[in-house]
């Protein structure tokens, strides 16, 4: 059956159905079925969130000022980020403006984040999908080297001794028959192009981004103590400073600020001399490989994030843009608002819970859900062993997020095609500059590579973002002022006794908000709308796909049994399934306990 | 097993010197807290042994344990991977995927059939069939049960496995539920926290290659090496607590001279963890230190015990703990054939954490005022 979408994909179900369950490498659970025709292309795409945990029920009735240390738990891997977001949602309810200094150790944890996560995902969760680490046993280490210095002359590790050892090392572990990561790979797929050096080059730069990724986080032990999961608080940030008097020690001082530093040093010094070199040098074996593009040409959505002053989300005083793109229009940005009813909007058609009506959108602030897990009447197996979905009925545990009735794309792509459609001065130079240095046109953002190109871009980005916030944190401590928390609305007993107020940030994956009611000092209502909720999104009652689903659509893939290009697709979305799965019914209904089997 | 390579002989083929390899020895052993006569009997294990195959499970989670996993400083966690461990499954780090990705799971089920370690991460919900959690088209609940049956243990990693964590916290909609609650016929050590300390993960497994069994545990389950002692403990601002001085609101002169934080509500004095002994990402910090006091992320149900900023008001003690888990000796026992899971002896009380149950915090201050 053909079915032509209002957001333009023909989608064809008629040819052989390939499952890929579990994908891995991501966050969390997901499945992924598409239909491929005779010739292995992708002709209809599929998915689906796999897991749900109801973690806005588990927030009623707590004390707003602990929804940071819950929501923060949505996801280990984009840690802060949600926390960040509901810190701002119960300061925006209660009219709370936190101190400047504040505002710039924030900003410093958001953007060392965002670091840590493109770095972690390219190398750790994304590589294996262009690079095949047993075909640098193949590599000549002499090669390698060359090809190192070439591009990228600054990186001091690049001598043939360097990458013969490591290059032995691997030798032994393959050999050692016991393959771990590596084991049932698809390592002899023709969907991998590197030649053998390019693939050492990248193998080795796994293993030093394993061990650069731990330094990143530095950061956020130092300001929030531990990280996985740092602390925050409501008003400003836990750590005093005192860079002055006794007790310096126990608060951030010159040491812990000289720490910052040198860290953020790293990430400059990595971002710029390996990362990036790395995206161009295998972008380059794959320009012919332009496939993915999906929404990203025609609808785009982006909250903005990294304020200059505190607590001001004025879309002009954002470092990351705000804006939304729809119809494939890049002359025209419009402005996003999140308070307003009619643009952000979820529906549940598709997705394992039920509203009243049927085609109906709920605005976060009247968010409603319950769940409700069933199979469509094409669906092959049974409730608790399924074999194929039933995409006409309900088969996901993602809602379908939708601005002005539009499936959109979030993310780091989303994010610099609308920066870039705006005239964003460090955006549009930026990617003015790799797509000269690359030599491809425009158009090439508009895929899977210009995901993962706009990833590292805005990684060296941030750095330099993250070296800007520190140095106004030290001018400012330098100019006297030391301050880090205002408390004037801690005590509850200052509080009104209704408020409702909404955070934005834009997380590593893209767009994410928080929507808080808080009525007698305790939560009423939270609702989270978070980037994979939107690019993971099901279908919706128009049949409009989502973002997942469209970049999967016409790929060719070498081998249809094997999802290499499955994988390398949705991968450069960064899939972050805790996230996108955890919405929870508001009004509290009882939900059924079925025993155990 | 003949054709599986040993530790030691991975290290070598990787070109590692026998020195090297000797004074790697010596830095887990002082890694363990153990003394220098045990380095050889560590080496002796590494010579013989091959890599143990593991299979990391994901249930309902956030991944942050296998993201505080690969903070590891000492051992690296890319010398984990590569050199101590062979990890056959982790749907979060493997490259296969769907089918090959079961199939690698089911291949070391059966090759190493009571020789792999399983690490669990996050837990099994049993509402709804157990398909709030969907791994390869079946409830995760059924995956877990298939690799649990042939491990030699299991690693309930974090607070989602050892006790439920944030998705069980009241009213638990999906009823996530603890590994211990569904397994109940293997050894399993319980490794809490949200996470745990990246070098507690990897001391965990190190400790069990190179001992080749469990690690002394606790009444909960938990490494008494680990988590023998209250963070307030061995807090370095124990001082502040016992002479009186402490942040009375967040940012005060107080606060910016590192005082205690006892009164902004640290749970500090009782939660067991080793937060404040080893800290965070290769000894930076931890909580408190920098400024926010510990909310008890390692222990049992801690999203229930009331708001993290009300006062824990139990405290009886004022002196350090004087029966902890008494651990001398045990590490020091021969190595077992086998995994022997060690009766803990622990004659601490279990943590209490019966933070008072105030009417809110509001009602507080105005007591306080």
């Amino acid at each position: 059956m053909v079915i032509q979408t209002p957001n333009g994909f023909e989608l064809d179900n008629s040819g052989r159905r390939i499952v890929v369950d579990p994908v891995t490498r991501i966050e969390g659970h997901m499945r992924c079925e598409v239909n491929v025709d005779e010739n292995g292309v992708i002709r209809n795409a599929v998915s689906t969130g796999t897991m749900w945990r109801g973690l806005e029920v588990i927030l009623r009735g707590r004390d707003p000022r602990d929804a940071w240390a819950f929501t923060e738990r949505i996801c280990g891997v984009c840690t802060g980020t949600h926390a960040l977001t509901s810190v701002r949602a119960v300061e925006d309810a209660l009219g709370i403006t936190i101190p400047d200094n504040a505002n710039s150790i924030r900003n410093i944890m958001q953007l060392n984040l965002q670091i840590h996560d493109h770095v972690v995902h390219f190398y750790h969760l994304h590589a294996l999908d262009w690079v095949n680490p047993i075909n640098a046993l193949n590599a000549d280490p002499r090669a390698t080297s060359e090809l190192q210095q070439m591009v990228s002359p600054s990186h001091p590790m690049s001598s043939p001794g360097y990458f013969r050892d490591v290059q032995s090392r691997l030798r032994g572990f393959v050999e050692s028959g016991q393959l771990g990561l590596f084991k049932n790979g698809y390592w002899d797929n023709p969907a991998y192009k590197l030649p053998p050096e390019a693939d050492l080059m990248a193998t080795v730069h796994y293993l030093e981004a394993l061990e650069l990724q731990k330094e990143i986080v530095k950061v956020h032990t130092i300001f929030g103590g531990k990280n996985p999961h740092p602390n925050w608080l409501v008003g400003g940030v836990p750590c005093p400073i005192n860079v002055h008097s006794t007790g310096a020690v126990g608060a951030i001082n010159m040491e812990r600020l000289n720490l910052v530093s040198s860290i953020i040093q790293k990430c400059q010094d990595f971002v710029n001399n390996v990362y990036i070199p790395d995206v161009v040098a295998i972008g380059g074996f794959y320009k012919d490989w332009l496939y993915g593009g999906g929404l990203s040409s025609q609808a785009c959505l982006a909250y903005g994030d990294i304020p200059e002053h505190p607590n001001n989300f004025d879309a002009s005083q954002l470092y990351l843009p705000r804006g939304a793109i729809i119809d494939g229009d890049l002359t025209r940005v419009h402005d996003v608002d999140p308070r307003d009813p009619e643009q952000i909007q979820e529906f549940v058609d598709h997705s394992w819970y039920e509203y009243g009506q049927p085609g109906q959108g709920l605005h976060p602030w009247d968010g409603e859900t319950s769940p409700r897990y069933e199979l469509g009447p094409n669906a092959v197996g049974t409730r608790t062993n399924i074999e194929a979905l039933d995409e006409a009925a309900k088969y996901s545990w993602i809602k379908a997020p939708r601005w002005r009735g539009h499936a959109m794309e979030v993310g780091p792509l989303a994010r610099y095609i609308v920066g870039y459609a705006q005239g964003h001065e460090d955006i549009s130079n930026q990617v003015n500059g790799l797509l000269r240095q690359m030599d491809l046109p425009v158009e090439a953002l508009f895929s899977t590579l210009g995901r993962t190109a706009a990833r590292a871009l805005e990684s060296e980005y941030c750095a330099r973002l993250q070296r800007y916030f520190f140095d106004k944190l030290v001018a400012n401590i330098r100019n006297g002022d030391e301050s880090t928390a205002n408390v004037a609305k801690w005590d509850p007993s200052t509080w009104p006794s209704e408020a409702r107020g909404v955070g934005m940030t834009e997380a590593p994956r893209g767009a994410l908000g928080h929507w808080i009611n808080i009525k007698d000092a305790k939560i009423e209502n939270y609702q989270c709308v978070v980037p994979t909720t939107w690019n993971g999104s099901p279908r919706d009652a128009q049949g409009n796909i989502g973002a997942f689903e469209a970049s999967l659509m016409n790929t060719p893939m070498e081998r249809p049994d094997e999802p290499v290009e499955i994988l390398r697709t949705l991968h450069s979305f960064d899939p972050c399934l805790a996230c996108s799965t955890h919405v929870m019914s508001p009004d509290g209904q009882e939900l059924t306990n079925v025993k155990v089997r | 097993m003949s054709q599986i390579e040993t530790f030691y002989e991975v290290m070598r083929k990787q070109g590692i010197t026998r020195r090297s390899f000797m004074k790697y020895c010596s830095l887990t052993a002082a890694a363990l807290g153990l003394g220098p006569a045990f380095v050889p009997r560590i080496a002796k294990a590494m010579e013989e042994m091959p890599r143990t195959p593991v299979i990391w499970v994901h249930g309902l989670e956030c991944t942050c344990c296998s993201e505080s996993f690969i903070r590891s400083a000492h051992p690296l966690a890319g010398d984990v991977v590569l050199s101590m461990i062979s990890l056959d499954y982790d749907d979060t780090l493997m490259a296969a995927a769907g089918h090959q990705a079961e199939a690698a799971m089911r291949d070391t089920i059966e090759r190493y059939r009571g020789n792999y370690i399983l690490a669990v991460e996050g837990n099994p919900p049993l509402n709804e069939d157990g398909m709030y959690c969907i791994v390869g088209g079946k409830p995760f609940v059924d995956q877990l049960r298939e690799a649990a049956e042939h491990a030699k243990a299991i690693i309930s990693w974090g607070a989602c496995a050892s006790y439920g964590c944030v998705q069980a916290a009241h009213p638990n909609p999906t009823r996530a539920t603890p590994v211990h609650q569904v397994i109940t016929d293997k050894p399993i050590i319980r490794v809490p926290g949200c996470p745990p300390i990246a070098e507690v993960m990897t001391g965990v497994i190190t400790y069990m290659l190179t001992f080749d069994r469990l690690p002394e545990l606790d009444r909960q389950g938990r490494p008494a090496m680990f988590y023998g002692q209250r963070i307030h403990d061995k807090c370095y601002r124990r001082p502040h607590f016992d002479a009186g001085q402490f942040v009375e609101t967040w940012d005060d002169e107080n606060a910016r001279r590192g005082y205690c934080l006892y009164k902004m509500g640290c749970k500090g004095p009782t939660t067991y963890n080793a937060c404040s002994t080893v800290r965070w990402n290769e000894g930076v910090s931890f909580p408190i230190q920098s400024g926010h006091g510990c909310i008890g992320c390692s222990e049992d149900g801690f999203w229930d015990q009331g708001s993290f900023y009300d006062r824990v008001t139990d405290l009886t003690q004022f002196g350090v703990e004087a029966n902890a888990d008494q651990i001398g000796g045990i590490a020091a026992g021969a190595v077992a054939g086998g995994i022997a899971v060690h009766t803990a002896i622990s004659a601490l009380r279990t943590a209490q954490k019966k933070v008072q149950d105030r009417p809110s915090a509001a009602e507080t201050s105005k007591e306080e005022a």
